[in-house]
């Protein structure tokens, strides 16, 4: 039996009068790949940010590692366990791509700045950023700041990557140098949980697949059968839609 | 033809007054400017800051009555004369401070600009994408310590201009602060078109040469922030560093991803 890194029990998120997750129970097991799918506005970002606590939930049960996450005091020292790469790519634009990597790792970690470099260099490196390392991150194209935005959060030594449609942002000819990326970390083993619109990358990556519609959990397991054996309605209908 | 004359005149007999009142101008606005920006990097910066959602009472708590005070400094200092600043604080803490008429300025044009460079300051970190601090959060760092190492800087670089401009209004309205005798520039014409009689004149030599100092001083500012804007759009070149992919493999440093 594997590891249960993450076990998401009945959680409830409302904006307002939104209520955007209805109970949403989902678990990821040490090195899985879990993607989230779904319509727009079916509360898989949501159930995303809620993980590292960017949203905190209403109610229900997060744990991680055997321990409620809505119930821990010190948010930062828990965040360190799990990085996050955003839509948007959010690198620090007065910086450098070294710098972006180095900082978090300065302050947060209190590793040595050679240290903080080295790990960040090996980083660079292998998402094939090391030739822009002393470049301007503000100045880079999409797919080369997605992929520093990898290795920034890869340099904290995370249990799990969360990815918020990480490629939705992307230009077509720059997805693919990210997906390669997170391919490689895959087969390396690194847990990770991808909100995507990439179909074809889910089907290929993951070995677990959960798609939401309206704030719930409509139907999940291999990508075998959510891709090629749905079982629910709404997910024939959602499939249908995007694979064409 | 007579008037300049006059001018010029003036200006010969009584440059070492106005050189005298230029330099005490220049200090009060300057220290000011520097004191206000630091005040209101403290003011502003605190009260842009927002809690965290699993944040205890206590600290909310905290927070408002933060807020609440610093909102009232920034009203009342923002809401009132400075030259009625200037009389009333001089006067009332002078008894608490015994101070000089140069610390009273100083004291008095800092707590002023604090309270526009607080805003300065908290507009400008409003204008920081949300991103940026969600970001530096997801990767551990303290609301405090996103706020030093990400958000300030990028604030301060996109508030430059405002912050610059307050500078030049603290030359202009350092003035007022002659109410309370400072010998700046305002105060030596004074005294130099009590002693002269000729009154359009001095007060023609002292508006040229606060134009003279605003006009050099906004030149300046210009100058610093051309090459702020340059720094940022300047084009990298692959900056391959030879001995980077090296290190890292020498190393051989073995990432924990098991």
């Amino acid at each position: 039996m594997s590891h249960q890194l993450i076990k998401i029990n009945n959680v409830h998120k409302n904006f307002g009068h939104l209520q955007v997750l209805k109970g949403v129970s989902f678990n990821v097991d040490k090195n899985d790949v879990v993607c989230l799918i779904g319509a727009s506005g079916s509360g898989k970002s949501t159930m995303l940010r809620c993980i590292n606590l960017l949203e905190v939930a209403d109610s229900g049960e997060i744990i991680v590692d055997n321990e409620d996450i809505l119930k821990i005091k010190d948010i930062n020292h828990y965040r360190q366990k799990v990085g996050m790469v955003f839509q948007q790519f959010n690198l620090f634009n007065n910086m450098t791509v070294l710098k972006n990597c180095m900082i978090a790792q300065e302050k947060v970690l209190k590793i040595s700045k050679e240290k903080a470099k080295e790990k960040a260099l090996y980083f660079l490196n292998k998402v094939g950023m090391l030739d822009f390392a002393y470049a301007n991150a503000s100045t880079l194209s999409g797919g080369q700041k997605q992929r520093v935005a990898i290795a920034r959060a890869l340099c904290m030594d995370p249990e799990i990557l969360l990815f918020d449609e990480p490629t939705s942002a992307l230009d077509p000819e720059m997805v693919g140098e990210v997906l390669d990326v997170m391919k490689n970390l895959a087969k390396e083993g690194l847990t990770m949980v991808i909100v995507t619109h990439e179909m074809s990358f889910a089907k290929e990556v993951s070995n677990k697949v959960v798609f939401m519609a309206d704030g719930i959990i409509e139907e999940q397991g291999t990508p075998d059968q959510i891709f090629n054996h749905p079982q629910k309605e709404k997910t024939k209908a959602f499939l249908a839609r995007v694979i064409r | 033809m007579e008037f300049l004359t006059n001018c010029l005149n003036i200006v010969l007999r009584y440059y070492p007054s106005f050189i005298l009142g230029i330099k005490t101008t220049l200090l009060i606005a300057f220290t000011g400017t520097i004191i206000g920006l630091i005040l209101g990097l403290l003011v502003g910066g605190i009260k842009a800051i927002k809690l965290d959602k699993t944040a205890g009472t206590f600290s909310i708590i905290i927070k408002k009555v933060y807020d609440i005070i610093a909102t009232i400094y920034i009203e009342v200092f923002r809401g009132t004369p400075m030259m009625v600043q200037a009389v009333f604080l001089y006067y009332a803490l002078r008894p608490i401070f015994h101070w000089t008429y140069v610390v009273a300025a100083i004291f008095v044009i800092s707590v002023n600009t604090g309270a526009y460079m607080a805003e300065i300051v908290r507009s400008g970190i409003q204008s920081i994408d949300i991103g940026q601090t969600e970001a530096a959060r997801s990767l551990g760092m303290s609301n405090f310590q996103t706020m030093i190492n990400i958000i300030l800087p990028q604030a301060i670089k996109n508030a430059f201009p405002a912050i610059g401009n307050e500078f030049i209004v603290n030359i202009k309205d350092s003035s007022v602060l002659m109410i309370i005798s400072i010998t700046e520039l305002m105060f030596e014409a004074k005294s130099i078109a009590g002693s002269t009689y000729k009154f359009t004149e001095t007060y023609f030599v002292t508006a040229c040469i606060y134009l003279f100092l605003t006009s050099i001083t906004s030149f300046i500012l210009h100058l610093i922030e051309n090459k702020m804007n340059h720094s940022r759009t300047t084009i990298p070149q692959s900056s391959t560093n030879a001995d980077a992919l090296k290190i890292a493999k020498e190393k051989n440093y073995e990432p924990p991803v098991d």
